[in-house]
């Protein structure tokens, strides 16, 4: 990735589409996790707390994310990711993870960029937000 | 109903080993394609790859006071996540010296009617030498009834 192709604003790669989204993918992640919460993957369990079905797991849909940032700036580059989940995902949602550059700058002699990121569901609707910084090696 | 004498507390210290074999299993789980993950050495955790913490804290006694907040499993759910590295995030073959301590519950009126409650959990991760590489900030929240979507 080259510096001057990272100017505020800048997009990135395309925007990354995944889904239909399965309670397989919540069982992966889950396993992968540790996170074993029976929300995510036991129908019983979830419509006893007032669900139509096992939501998915916030930190499947943070994790894309990640992954769509780190594909595009690198792996080894990442200083900060946040997130803040804004609208429960369920099986069958079709999830676009995409971002830009907010503010390209140096510090302590590093260059970085901090990106603004967001996971949306088919409908529009906000699902996730997320800010990452990363270092652009020289 | 949140206990607020969490607030302070500290957990245990636990040991996390960044393994190559999980961090495989974790970047395929979160459609990772950067092909450092799956390289033979070296191989960089993802950015999230640090909540694999679950499986280490439990293997010492007090590892993890989140549950000392006695979060509600129902009507309870994660708001914000955070993780801050102090440098490239550590690699495979990496030994973690983790502690957690609940940072901070407080209220906020919801959007829709009624009190949502937070709480804040934060971890450190130390290296061999002491040196800080990474920290997680966790924050949980706990709304009074189920929200409505979905039902």
């Amino acid at each position: 990735m080259r510096w001057q192709d990272l100017s505020e604003g800048a997009t990135g790669p395309a925007p990354l589409v995944v889904g239909p989204i399965t309670r397989t993918d919540f069982v992966r992640y889950q396993g992968a996790s540790g996170d074993m919460n029976p929300i995510h993957h036991d129908e019983p369990f979830a419509r006893a707390a007032g669900y139509q079905a096992p939501l998915a797991v916030g930190m499947f849909q943070a994790g894309v994310l990640s992954s769509w940032a780190t594909g595009w700036l690198g792996a080894e580059n990442v200083r900060r990711y946040k997130v803040r989940w804004k609208e429960q995902c369920w099986p069958g949602d079709v999830l676009t993870f995409s971002g830009r550059v907010a503010r390209r700058y140096e510090e302590n002699g590093e260059k970085k960029v901090d990106l603004d990121l967001v996971c949306t569901r088919q409908n529009g609707g906000v699902a996730v937000q997320g800010w990452a910084t990363f270092v652009v090696p020289a | 109903m949140m206990d607020r004498s969490a607030v302070g507390k500290q957990g245990a210290e636990f040991e996390l080993d960044v393994e190559r074999g999980k961090i495989h299993e974790f970047a395929r789980a979160i459609r990772a394609d950067d092909p450092a993950y799956f390289r033979r050495e070296h191989q960089p955790s993802p950015p999230t790859f640090l909540t694999t913490m679950f499986f280490w804290e439990e293997l010492v006694p007090g590892g993890n006071p989140w549950h000392l907040v006695a979060m509600s499993q129902e009507r309870g759910m994660h708001a914000e996540q955070e993780y801050i590295f102090h440098g490239p995030p550590p690699v495979a073959g990496t030994r973690l010296r983790c502690r957690s301590r609940i940072e901070s519950i407080y209220e906020k009126a919801g959007k829709r009617g009624g009190t949502l409650t937070f709480a804040v959990m934060v971890t450190e991760f130390r290296d061999d030498s002491g040196r800080l590489v990474a920290e997680a900030r966790m924050t949980g929240v706990e709304t009074e009834r189920a929200p409505e979507e979905g039902k």
